[in-house]
Parts: C-alpha cells; sequence; structure tokens
C-alpha cells in the first residue's frame, strides 16, 4: 500500500512523536539533517549525533546493542544512509539482537543534499528487512500508526525495523553544535551502566 | 612462527574483548579461535566492522577489528569521519597482503602504499614481528588509550599461523 497525499508526516513530526515515547534508551541518529533535526527537537545526553560516515549508523547501533544487551538500542536511519549501508540489514538479521529498533525516515530522496531521489522509491526496504531476518517489520505513514507500532517495538523482542514513509519537508536546523570528542564522552558515560 | 591460540591469549590478556572484521587468509587462524570462544562477531563490510566497533567501545568493550588491507579502503571514510574526529579507539588487525610485491596483482598498490596511507590519515601503525610481539601489542594497546584514535598491528604472512599456508 502507498500513502496518500496529504496524510505524510513530516519527519520531524515523526521524529517528534517517537522522542515523546522515548525514556533512557540510547540513540543513534544517522547523518545529514536528521541528526540536526533531532539535535533541535529533543536533545539528550543519550542521544549520539552521527554528523560523517554515511551508511553505519546501524552498525554503531549493532555493536552498541551486542555490548549492552540490557539496553535498549534505537537507531533512526534515512534511505539514503540505509541503502549505502545495505549489507548490515544482514548483519542484524543474522546476529538477532533482541534490544535493537532499527527506525527508518523513508522521505525516498537524499534530502540532504538537495532531494536527488534514492531507490526506495521503487525497492522495499521494509521486504528487505523482513527477507534479512528482522522480527518485526512495519511499514507506516500516519501518526496514530507511527506512535502504535514505535511503542510495540519499545516493549516486543527485536530486531525491529520501523520504516516511516515521511514527505520531503525539512525542518530549519542547525549543524550539531557539540564537539564529537565531547559527544563520544558524554554517551559512552550515559549509555553505560 | 606463534600458535593463533597464544596470539588470541596475548590480545585478552591485553584487554581486548570485542573482535570484529572480515577474514583474510592470514587471519584465518586467528577468527578461528576466537571464533572457538565465543569472542568473534563477522560483520560484511570493513567500514561496518569498525562502526560496530565504535558502538561496542561506547558500550564499554575494548575492541578489535580484524582485515586484509584491501579492507582499509573500504573504512576509510568511516575511519576518518567517526573515529578520527570523534576520538573513538578501536585495534585494527590489518594483514599485509602485497608485502614487498610478492602477491596477486590486485593486492600490489595497496601492499606498497598501504604504511603512507596510515600515515596521511595518521594512524598510528606497527608491524607485527615475532620477537616483540608482545611489546608491540603493548604499544597499540598503550597508544589505543592514551591517543583515542584507531592504531593498526600490520601482520605479514608467517607470523601467526594460518589456517591454511
Ligand atoms: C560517503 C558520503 N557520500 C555522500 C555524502 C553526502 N550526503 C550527506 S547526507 C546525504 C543524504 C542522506 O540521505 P538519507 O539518509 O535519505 O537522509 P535525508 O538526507 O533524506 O534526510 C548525502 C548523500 C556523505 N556525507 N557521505
Ligand atoms: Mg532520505
Amino acid at each position: 500500500m502507498q500513502p496518500e497525499e496529504g496524510v505524510m508526516q513530516s519527519r520531524a513530526q515523526a521524529m517528534k512523536a517517537l522522542l515523546e515515547l522515548m525514556s533512557d534508551q540510547a540513540l543513534i541518529i544517522c547523518n545529514g539533517f536528521p541528526s540536526r533535526e533531532a539535535h533541535k527537537l529533543c536533545e539528550r545526553e543519550q542521544n549520539f549525533y552521527m554528523i560523517g560516515s554515511m551508511g553505519v549508523a546501524a552498525s554503531i547501533g549493532l555493536g552498541l546493542a551486542l555490548a549492552q544487551p540490557q539496553k535498549t538500542v534505537v537507531v533512526f536511519d534515512g534511505d539514503g544512509n540505509v541503502l549505502m549501508g545495505m549489507g548490515t540489514l544482514a548483519t542484524i538479521g543474522a546476529l538477532q539482537p533482541r534490544n535493537l529498533i532499527h527506525v527508518v525516515f523513508d522521505n525516498e530522496v537524499y534530502g540532504t543534499t538537495g532531494n536527488q531521489p534514492t531507490y526506495s522509491r521503487v525497492v522495499k526496504l521494509d521486504h528487505i528487512a523482513k527477507s534479512a531476518g528482522y522480527v518485526n517489520v512495519e511499514r507506516v505513514w500516519e501518526r496514530e500508526d507511527i506512535i502504535y507500532e514505535f511503542k510495540e517495538m519499545l516493549g516486543n523482542t527485536g530486531p525491529s525495523f520501523l520504516l516511516i514513509k515521511v514527505n520531503e519537508q525539512i525542518e530549519d536546523a542547525d549543524r550539531v553544535s557539540i564537539e564529537p570528542a565531547d559527544m563520544t564522552k558524554r554517551f559512552k558515560t550515559a549509555v553505560t551502566p | 612462527m606463534i600458535e593463533s591460540d597464544d596470539f588470541v591469549k596475548a590480545l585478552q590478556d591485553i584487554g581486548f574483548d570485542f573482535f570484529t572484521g572480515v577474514p583474510d587468509t592470514i587471519l584465518g587462524g586467528i577468527i578461528e579461535v576466537l571464533g572457538e570462544r565465543r569472542l568473534y562477531t563477522p560483520a560484511v563490510r570493513e567500514d561496518e566492522a569498525v562502526a560496530m566497533a565504535a558502538g561496542a567501545f561506547f558500550g564499554g568493550k575494548i575492541p578489535a577489528v580484524l582485515m586484509q588491507n584491501s579492507g582499509l579502503g573500504n573504512a576509510l571514510n568511516v575511519l576518518m569521519s567517526l573515529n578520527l574526529i570523534y576520538q573513538i579507539p578501536s585495534l585494527l588487525l590489518v594483514s599485509w597482503r602485497g608485502f614487498e610485491g610478492k602477491d596477486a596483482p590486485e593486492h600490489l598498490v595497496m601492499g606498497q602504499t598501504m604504511p603512507q596511507l596510515l600515515e596521511t590519515i595518521r594512524i598510528p601503525h606497527r608491524t607485527l614481528s615475532q620477537e616483540t610481539i608482545i611489546e608491540d601489542l603493548k604499544w597499540a594497546a598503550q597508544t589505543f588509550m592514551a591517543q583515542r584514535v584507531p592504531v593498526a598491528l600490520l601482520l605479514k604472512k608467517g607470523i601467526v599461523k594460518a589456517v591454511q599456508p
């Protein structure tokens, strides 16, 4: 099923809805505008804003999830990022980290670099995740469904994959102001007991 | 030649407790032992492995990434725009294919230029030798802790016993 025009959320709206449901979970956000928007919407010490290394947000999340199996790890990813690091869907599917929730904000473009179309318009990332072995896989675009499915995933055993179809709207958000080395220190402290 | 078992034990003794990577024949024996001890998490690409190791470091682990030097090419952007920027340390155990030009053609360019490449991107490195291996590992661990950068140990053929000759 394809979303109808008009009912789709902006990524910032969808992100805000998810952030309101989160408590002490670790969160890794992919590079580009997703990190900037999350930084503007809800700055927290358990947030790791990835500014370079396009494609590996989920790999960072996976490493943390394996090292801290008691901690729920959430990844906010983009369609372009997932396509670049698509092998990681296989790694996650094979390793089955129970505490990993992989959220993809799919605007079907490389939004950060000027809305060049990505292949997620024709390639179904949720189908790939399902085939790879993610346990819970959902594709959503309406606000109520986004909230319902994310809540379910927070309570269930993963790995989970939430594909949120969003529109191309970008929030006016500055670059992440935290020094990367400071972010490492505070994130490490915040996510280890 | 050093037994893979002894080499892994030395790595563990010095504190390394999370291992990932992509195989190479030179690394085969080490990966086998790591697998037997349930310490090894296979990756599908070297940049994924380096990022996974970064996540494990955030989670309190002391990580090491095993790769063929061709994988250094795959990992370059993550090393430069993640590890070196965020000061995330990692041990890179890199097999040196194409050493002194004696290898298959695909290894020759990387085999010849790897030390300069590592110097250019400012990744401290040493070549493991049988006589100084414990010292080399200590140096790597110290540099890892003090400088908070990826540190590379280069492993030539015939230093640690491989599965296949
Ligand atoms: C290796 C690499 N190639 C290209 C870029 C340029 N770049 C930055 S963000 C981005 C798009 C990311 O796309 P997506 O994950 O869909 O997020 P969106 O921008 O749509 O929010 C690109 C291509 C980069 N940072 N790194
Ligand atoms: Mg996109």
